[in-house]
């Protein structure tokens, strides 16, 4: 899977969970600081995440997870 | 010390009978029933397969995304708050959020989050419920998500006693301003509990109507054909105000709060007391209350849900305790019975009679119990002069309170 498809799957994940414009997601924006995601959103996100990607994300991976592109970073690495 | 006078300023609702006080209103006026078949998958091995549902889901006044975090019970009385404080003319002044509290309960709470994610854990595990379960389900949920939404500083507020939460919930809404705690209280009551195990643990009890061939006419107090409840989903919630608040700000006043009260059977868990002791004291305590003549409380907005036992009671206790003067109806013949909310929506409907000089009708009653010995609008709305009025909830528990409301 490219990055491109990562973050077009975190996109679809993102706006069914806390109604974000798929259109703002991109590797460099902050999921609390530029899309608004709370921290309980955020857990519907890895939870819905490692479901679409076949990953584990640990609780303790998640703080490390600031933007898109580190959620996309760990989620290549992983898969 | 002088005690403050508290005035009704704002109303909100959404019910089976409308997305709004407006709807709700007129569908009552017009003797219209909100009960109709649930035809849900679920509700076919029920021995009840009647309710009634709201007019307008809340599905298509909030946003998606927010509803994923709201038990139905608290989006409804989101929608019912942003309502009354609009009506208020507080949505674009609002009070001081310091002086801004909260009262609004129900009855059974978020059942219906605590069942279907209960349903995840069972098929998905744990790592799948939803993080939102715990603000979805807890009872004081309703209460924060309207002190959230309309920035409320001086206290939020939650209120569970059952079927008389609503009441109960505005009752203390009248404590607060009284004792100067707040200028402003949204206070009301919220319930969404449509769903089979409610459903089922209420016809256990048999409490409920299984009149399930014609869901219009299974609400039907005081006839001689009752045969229980019939369960109804919705929010009701009004905005008090100190009345030199209101008037500071010139407000329309629709109402006065005059007086409360509340009493408890200690008698048993389910049963009202059997010669009704409690709910005596509770409309004598809000007569008093009120400091009004019993002879002006010319119309009471009854309890009365359909069921073979407490609709009788209530006619005995109104007797002793206001006379036999008062026209009653039963709005629960049209929009079931709300639970947690029925008080508040009643309340609603008793401001509105006073305001406009109408009782609205007691439908089905077509066959009166001949223990029905008091005056009732059956059938169609009807017109007076209505310069007070009561409204009585009881609640499972033995809770029992009067609200009686005057002409401004």
């Amino acid at each position: 899977m490219t990055r491109d498809e990562i973050t077009a799957g975190l996109a679809e994940i993102l706006e069914e969970v806390a109604g974000v414009n798929p259109d703002d997601v991109a590797e460099g924006k902050s999921f609390t600081d530029d899309l608004d995601v709370d921290s309980l959103s955020m857990v519907e996100v890895v939870v819905a995440a490692e479901e679409k990607f076949g990953v584990k994300i640990p609780d303790n991976e998640v703080q490390n997870l600031k933007t898109v592109g580190d959620a996309v970073s760990y989620i290549e690495a992983q898969s | 010390m002088s005690r403050p006078d508290v005035v009704v300023t704002g109303l909100g609702a959404t019910t089976p009978l409308g997305g709004d006080v407006a709807s709700t209103w007129d569908g009552m006026l017009a003797g219209r029933s909100g009960v109709g078949a649930l035809t849900q998958e679920w509700a076919a091995q029920l021995p009840v397969r009647i309710a009634a549902e709201l007019a307008v889901d809340p599905s298509e006044v909030l946003d998606r995304v927010k509803l994923r975090r709201l038990d139905r019970s608290e989006a409804i009385a989101i929608i019912a708050a942003k309502q009354a404080w609009a009506d208020a003319g507080l949505a674009d002044a609002g009070p001081d959020p310091e002086r801004l509290a909260v009262s609004v309960g129900s009855g059974i709470g978020g059942a219906t989050t605590l069942l279907a994610q209960d349903d995840i854990l069972e098929a998905s595990g744990p790592r799948r419920v939803s993080p939102h379960t715990i603000p979805m389900l807890m009872p004081n949920g309703p209460a924060a998500w309207v002190g959230l939404e309309l920035g409320a500083k001086a206290g939020v507020h939650t209120v569970a006693s059952a079927c008389a939460t609503g009441a109960e919930a505005i009752a203390l809404g009248l404590d607060i301003i009284r004792a100067g705690r707040a200028d402003v209280v949204v206070a009301g009551g919220t319930e969404a509990v449509i769903h089979p195990l409610p459903i089922a643990g209420f016809s256990s009890m048999r409490a409920m109507s299984t009149r399930n061939d014609e869901p219009e006419r299974a609400s039907r107090p005081w006839d001689s054909g009752r045969d229980g409840f019939v369960l109804g989903e919705g929010a009701g919630l009004v905005i008090l105000e100190r009345a030199d608040h209101a008037a500071a700000r010139g407000a329309r006043v629709y109402a006065r709060l005059a007086g409360a009260g509340i009493t408890s059977d200690a008698y048993d868990i389910v049963q009202p007391h059997a010669e009704g002791e409690g709910a005596i004291r509770a409309i004598a305590r809000a007569v008093a209350d009120a400091d009004v003549a019993r002879t002006d409380i010319v119309h009471v907005n009854a309890h009365a849900t359909s069921t073979p036992v407490g609709d009788m009671l209530e006619i005995g206790a109104l007797r002793q305790a206001v006379g036999d003067h008062p026209v009653l109806t039963a709005t629960k013949s049209m929009t079931g019975h709300l639970l947690g909310a029925a008080g508040a929506l009643e309340s609603i409907a008793t401001i509105l009679a006073i305001r406009d000089g109408v009782i609205p009708p007691t439908i089905n009653l077509d066959d009166p119990d001949e223990g029905l010995t008091l005056d009732v609008a059956a059938h169609k709305a009807r017109h007076m002069e209505i310069p007070a009025a009561l409204n009585n909830a009881f609640g499972f528990g033995g809770h029992n309170v009067a609200l009686v409301f005057t002409r401004p």
